[in-house]
């Protein structure tokens, strides 16, 4: 026994020879990791860990209460048969539905107003500094109080289309918000409007940092401005489209708070995003196990978009 | 064509084209200003003006007679449900609930970064990997596990009492959402201080530990005194984020006198009963939104900064 002590302190002849010194080293060494564990015990615990708890219940009976006795695959089941339950339409079916119709308008206009925004921002403009902050304040607030003013703005009695009537614009209508067709395309414009500024501000970062030179070059070639757009600069903010777009899809099927504020739900639960289902029925309606097979399929989605990048991101890093 | 035309007039031309260019560009530049400034500028004069004006009146015309009384109505004695007391009592509870959850997450961040750049160990990726994706993860695939465990403390918490007298935390909503958003934001703090060392000198580091420094006290006297940027960068994207929260919020505080902000206001306008005061609405809109403004005015580079840091990954 007292070999092996020997020799691990000759191997690291620096410390004290002593063998409460040496533990005491090997605490220091061993220090790092100590530090970094609690932080990795949780997320291992609390999220890995919470994940497959999760799935589990979503192979249970679970109603009200966890019931920890496996049942097979009977939610997602019935979450298969709900997906094509379209008349009448079952919530799930439009849960869905509503994510494909926000979750492509929402990115689609972001992207395209963002980048629009960050062209004209970026035409030498006075008062730069003063148009910026305005396009990107709504990102600083709370989806609770964009939906709060949006929900004012929007009401057919009270906001544009009362102010519309006053102005002698009788004949306006616009009711999107208490119609269960329209009413999810009224969180696509509260949403654009609290995340196109961020994505502008992506883009603007993007062309500063594009090199002066390329495009002068182009410019002697007799390019005009359009195709020194359209053929240089929107290929080269290709990672800035790919970043943007990773945020706005996450953040896109995250999205509960504002449908919550904006629309309460919609008419009969109209404006529903898989968000909201999995809430209402997790914790309102007594169906644990429907509502973790649905927070389970919300996780695969974001899988499937995020693990691909990161995997990348990590790797090209690391080259 | 312009190969026939004489330079002058081609100038002409160009100029006035140019002119054209910048009216055509200035002014969409102040249409969007306007879309985006719009609700707040409507939230702000609703909330100053008196029920008859806003029934009476236009929505985008300033107040007439300026009153601060949905202010103060919206401040100490709106009502939540059945509950008026204001919106006070919800506000500090979101205090209470962010300013230790902000210096926890951002505290651990600084250290999980410090050991993932300068103390690198085998797997090194591979747990920050793990911890990335943690940012991404849809809060709801872990929503209902957390609430069985906070719900199980909490009735520890209250054996603890009758035994000890003290429940040491346990069961309390303010204790249980700093503990969720310390947990679910340690993703983002480690990310953002792991990039800022990572362009840290690492021989810096290596010439202190040969000094004889430790491990704390290079976390202390190297690392942290340079950290500043990242610093401000990580607390304000933390306080906007927790003070923002919702989904947590009102999961396992969503009713009674420990509500945080958020699910108070989203409460207060939804509370039915009697007529709808719409300016103490916008009042109550306005005091949740203020904390976040007033930062993002106060450090809007910073703000930035970290939305960009916590979107450009890796």
């Amino acid at each position: 026994m007292s070999t092996v002590a020997e020799t691990q302190i000759k191997l690291t002849p620096e410390h004290d020879a002593r063998p409460g010194a040496s533990v005491r080293s090997r605490l220091q060494d061993l220090l790092p990791k100590i530090v970094l564990a609690p932080s990795f015990a949780a997320t291992i615990v609390f999220v890995y860990g919470f994940i497959l708890w999760t799935i589990y219940l979503s192979f249970t009976n679970s109603k009200t209460f966890p019931s920890y006795a496996i049942t097979g695959p009977r939610a997602y089941q019935r979450l298969w048969r709900w997906t094509f339950e379209s008349d009448p339409p079952s919530s799930w079916y439009t849960s869905i539905t509503n994510m494909g119709i926000f979750g492509f308008l929402y990115i689609g206009i972001c992207l395209a107003l963002g980048l629009f925004l960050a062209i004209l921002l970026d035409q030498k403009i006075r008062g730069e500094g003063v148009l910026r902050p305005i396009y990107l304040y709504p990102m600083a607030l709370s989806f609770i109080v964009t939906g709060v003013a949006w929900k004012w703005f929007l009401d057919p009695g009270l906001g544009l289309e009362q102010t519309l009537h006053q102005w002698g614009w009788t004949s306006f209508h616009f009711d999107w918000i208490k119609n269960k067709d329209f009413v999810i395309y009224t969180v696509v414009i509260a949403g654009v409007w609290q995340a196109s500024g961020f994505v502008m501000a992506m883009f603007l970062a993007g062309l500063r940092g594009i090199d002066g030179e390329i495009m002068k070059a182009a410019q002697i070639d007799g390019a005009s401005a359009f195709q020194l757009y359209r053929r240089i600069v929107i290929p080269l903010l290709r990672p800035v489209f790919l970043s943007a777009f990773i945020v706005l899809a996450h953040l896109a099927i995250k999205s509960y708070d504002l449908v919550v504020a904006l629309t309460s739900g919609g008419p009969g639960g109209s404006a529903w995003l898989p968000s909201n289902f999995m809430y209402e029925f997790t914790f309102k309606r007594n169906e644990m196990a429907v509502g973790s097979a649905s927070a389970v399929i919300m996780l695969m989605t974001i899988t499937a978009i995020i693990v691909p990048y990161l995997y990348s991101e990590l790797r090209e890093k690391s080259r | 064509m312009s190969a026939v035309a004489s330079p002058a007039r081609q100038a002409a031309s160009g100029v006035r084209a140019r002119t054209l260019n910048r009216i055509v560009i200035y002014g969409l530049l102040a249409l969007f200003a306007i879309f985006y400034l719009m609700p707040l500028f409507v939230m702000l004069v609703t909330s100053f003006k008196t029920m008859d004006e806003i029934q009476n009146g236009n929505m985008l015309s300033l107040p007439h007679a300026p009153t601060f009384a949905p202010w103060i109505k919206a401040w100490s004695e709106v009502c939540s449900g059945l509950t008026c007391v204001g919106m006070k009592g919800y506000f500090w509870n979101s205090i209470k609930m962010v300013v230790p959850a902000v210096l926890i997450s951002t505290l651990l961040g600084a250290l999980n970064g410090y050991v993932l750049t300068k103390w690198r160990f085998r797997g090194h990726t591979l747990v920050f990997a793990m911890m990335l994706f943690a940012c991404f993860i849809p809060f709801q695939s872990v929503l209902l596990p957390m609430a069985t465990i906070l719900g199980s403390l909490g009735r520890f918490g209250v054996t603890l009492q009758n035994a000890t007298g003290f429940n040491f935390g346990l069961g309390n909503s303010t204790v249980n959402l700093v503990f969720v958003h310390v947990v679910y934001g340690l993703g983002f703090t480690t990310l953002f201080f792991r990039n800022y060392y990572e362009a840290f000198p690492t021989e810096l580091v290596k010439a202190a530990q040969v000094d004889g420094a430790s491990f704390f006290q290079i976390f202390r006297r190297i690392m942290l005194p340079n950290s500043l940027p990242i610093i401000v960068v990580t607390v304000i994207y933390q306080f906007t984020n927790i003070w923002n929260d919702f989904l947590f919020a009102s999961a396992y505080a969503g009713s009674g006198d420990v509500m945080p902000m958020t699910v108070a206001l989203n409460n207060v306008v939804n509370t039915s009963t009697g007529v709808v005061e719409y300016n103490v609405n916008m009042a109550a809109a306005m005091i949740a939104a203020l904390p976040t403004l007033i930062v993002y005015v106060v450090a809007g580079r910073y703000f930035v900064r970290g939305l960009m840091a916590g979107a450009v990954k890796g």
